[in-house]
C-alpha cells in the first residue's frame, strides 16, 4: 500500500469528529469532511446518517461526487433547518475566520457595515451552533484563519452559548476545546508536522499539553475504504496537498 | 385563484419600493426570466427577501435594490455573487442578515399571520448585533428560557419557478427539494408562479404524486409559461444549472471590463433573444 498522504490523515481526524455520535446525521462541507462523515459511517460509526450532499439520506454511504443510489430518507431545505432545531445532528463547517472559543467568521471580512470582503453571509451557523454539536474542517491552517477576534460572529463559540464546539482539524493538527475555560487546545499533529509550525500559523495562544501526540495514522481497512470505495479520484489530495 | 399573464404583464404589476420575495435557493430554480424582466424595467427601490443567488446579484448590478434580506448570497458551484459582493462592499445597499432558520421562520410566520414565532437561531451571534430591532421573547412556561422572536417576513409580491403549472396557478415541482417556494407564496399578497410548462389540470394531477402539488392557486395571483426561465440556475429534473454559462457570468462580474459587453449581449435583450444566445 503506498504512503498514506496528508490528505488521509486529515479525512481520518475529520471521521473521529463524529466517534460515538451514534445514529445522528453526519452534515459535512468541503471534500476531506464529507469523506470523514462517509469514512466514519463505513468503519467505526455504522449509525450516522449521510447525505448525497443534496436532500437525500443515502442508505449507504457513497462515494463523493456519485448519485445517492438506494435512499433511506429525504431531507430538503426546510426539513435540514429543523433537523438543526431537532438536535439529531453533528455538523462540520468551514470557517473564514475562527477564535480561540470557536467563534466563527463566514459573513464578511473587516466592518459589517461596509466590508472590505463580502464573504457567504450567515448561512446556517448562527443556528447550528446554538443547536448542534459543531466541529470545524479548515484545509489551509493560516494566522488569516486563526485569529486573536473575528470580524463578524457567525457561528457562536463556547464563550457565546454554543451548545459543543467539539473539534477543528486543519491541514496541519487536530483541535478541542477540553479545557477548564473552553478554549482552543492542540489535541494531535499531523505526522511531518511540529508543535511550533502550528504555533506560528495561529494568531492567538493555544493551549498546548506538554506531550502532544501525533493525530493517527489510517487503518488498513480505512484506507481501502476510502482509495477503493469513497474517492478513488484522490479528490482529497486535491484539497489537501502532501 | 391564477390568472394566465405575460412576463411583461407580471413585471407591469410591481411597483417600486415593494418587498418582493424570490424563491429557490442560491443558484437553484430561481424565477430568472421574471428577474431579467425586472431589470430592464424602470423599477427601483426594491427590498429583495430571497436565499440568494443570481438573483440577488443581478437586480443589485442593475441598481434595483435597496435593501436586501438574505441568509446568504451563493451561486453554489462559485461561493461568492460577485455583483452582491461589489454592491456591499461599496455600501450601495442594506442589508438584512439572517440565519437560514431564522429567515425560514420569519416566511413561516408570515405566511401564516403571525407576528413573529420564536427560535434559538441567532441567539449569541451578530444576527442580534447587525440587526439591532430583533427581539427577543421568553417562554411564559416553566422554562423561561429566551428565544430569538423571528419577525414575519411579510412580502408585497412573490416570485417562484417551477417544472409544472395549470392555468389556475395550481403549480408543482418535480425535483429533489420545493425549497420554500410555497411559503413564499403564503407570505405574499400577490404571488406569481413562472414555470416549465403549463397543463391542463388532468396532466399536472397526473405528473407525480399529491405530495408535490407545492402551490394552491388560492395563494396565486398570476402564472406565465417561461420555458428554461430559471437559466442560468438549475431546474431538476428539465435541466441541470449551466455551470459552462454561471461562469462566464461570474467571470464578467468580477470585470468591469467584461461586465458591458456580457451585459450587452445577453441581458439588455428580450427573453427570446437571451434564450437563443444561451442554447
Amino acid at each position: 500500500m503506498s504512503e498514506v498522504t496528508r490528505a488521509e490523515v486529515c479525512v481520518v481526524a475529520c471521521a473521529e469528529a463524529w466517534r460515538g455520535d451514534g445514529e445522528i446525521l453526519a452534515a459535512a462541507m468541503g471534500t476531506c469532511s464529507v469523506l470523514g462523515a462517509r469514512l466514519a459511517r463505513a468503519t467505526f460509526e455504522p449509525g450516522l446518517l449521510t447525505t448525497d450532499g443534496g436532500p437525500l439520506l443515502t442508505a449507504e454511504p457513497i462515494p463523493f461526487g456519485a448519485p445517492a443510489g438506494d435512499v433511506e430518507g429525504w431531507l430538503p431545505f426546510r426539513d435540514h433547518l429543523w433537523l438543526v432545531a431537532n438536535g439529531r445532528r453533528h455538523v462540520m463547517m468551514g470557517a473564514s475566520q475562527l477564535d480561540r472559543y470557536g467563534n466563527q467568521n463566514i459573513s464578511a471580512i473587516g466592518d459589517w457595515a461596509r466590508p472590505k470582503s463580502q464573504l457567504l453571509g450567515m448561512r446556517g451557523a448562527p443556528g447550528n451552533t446554538r443547536n448542534n454539536p459543531t466541529s470545524y474542517w479548515v484545509p489551509r491552517h493560516s494566522t488569516r484563519v486563526f485569529v486573536e477576534r473575528v470580524d463578524v460572529v457567525s457561528g457562536i463559540g463556547w464563550d457565546r452559548g454554543a451548545h459543543e464546539i467539539r473539534r477543528v482539524v486543519t491541514d496541519l493538527a487536530v483541535f478541542d476545546f477540553e479545557t477548564p475555560d473552553h478554549r482552543m487546545r492542540l489535541r494531535s499533529v499531523h505526522p511531518g508536522t511540529t508543535v511550533a509550525e502550528v504555533v506560528e500559523n495561529t494568531g492567538f495562544e493555544l493551549a498546548i499539553p506538554a506531550d502532544v501526540p501525533e493525530t493517527r495514522l489510517p487503518t488498513a481497512e480505512e484506507l481501502r475504504v476510502l482509495r477503493e470505495v469513497l474517492d478513488p479520484r484522490g479528490l482529497r489530495d486535491r484539497e489537501v496537498r502532501s | 385563484m391564477g390568472t394566465p399573464m405575460t412576463v411583461a404583464g407580471i413585471v407591469g404589476s410591481l411597483r417600486s419600493g415593494m418587498t418582493i420575495g424570490i424563491g429557490g435557493w442560491g443558484s437553484r430554480r430561481k424565477p430568472m426570466a421574471l428577474v431579467r424582466a425586472i431589470c430592464r424595467s424602470p423599477l427601483t427601490d426594491l427590498t429583495v427577501v430571497s436565499y440568494g443567488g443570481p438573483d440577488v446579484g443581478l437586480l443589485c448590478a442593475y441598481g434595483k435594490v435597496r435593501k436586501v434580506v438574505a441568509p446568504f448570497v451563493t451561486l453554489d458551484s462559485i461561493p461568492l455573487e460577485p455583483h452582491f459582493r461589489a454592491a456591499r462592499q461599496r455600501g450601495e445597499i442594506e442589508f438584512t442578515e439572517y440565519d437560514e432558520g431564522l429567515f425560514m421562520f420569519g416566511l413561516y410566520a408570515a405566511a401564516h399571520g403571525l407576528p413573529f414565532l420564536p427560535t434559538r437561531a441567532g441567539l449569541g451571534s451578530d444576527v442580534m448585533r447587525v440587526n439591532p430591532d430583533l427581539r427577543t421573547v421568553r417562554s411564559p412556561y416553566g422554562d423561561g428560557e429566551e428565544f430569538v422572536a423571528a419577525p414575519a417576513l411579510r412580502l408585497d409580491a412573490a416570485l417562484v419557478h417551477l417544472n409544472l403549472a395549470d392555468a389556475r396557478g395550481n403549480a408543482r415541482y418535480l425535483g429533489d427539494d420545493p425549497y420554500m417556494d410555497d411559503l413564499f407564496c403564503k407570505a405574499a399578497t400577490d404571488a406569481y408562479v413562472s414555470c416549465e410548462r403549463i397543463v391542463t389540470p388532468a396532466e399536472l394531477a397526473a405528473a407525480g404524486p399529491v405530495q408535490s402539488l407545492l402551490v394552491s392557486r388560492m395563494h396565486v395571483t398570476g402564472v406565465v409559461e417561461t420555458p428554461r426561465g430559471a437559466h442560468f440556475t438549475d431546474c431538476l429534473p428539465d435541466h441541470p444549472r449551466d455551470e459552462r454559462f454561471q461562469k462566464e457570468y461570474a467571470t464578467a462580474a468580477a470585470d468591469p471590463d467584461l461586465w458591458p459587453e456580457f451585459k450587452a449581449r445577453y441581458l439588455d435583450v428580450d427573453e427570446p433573444t437571451y434564450q437563443e444566445a444561451t442554447r
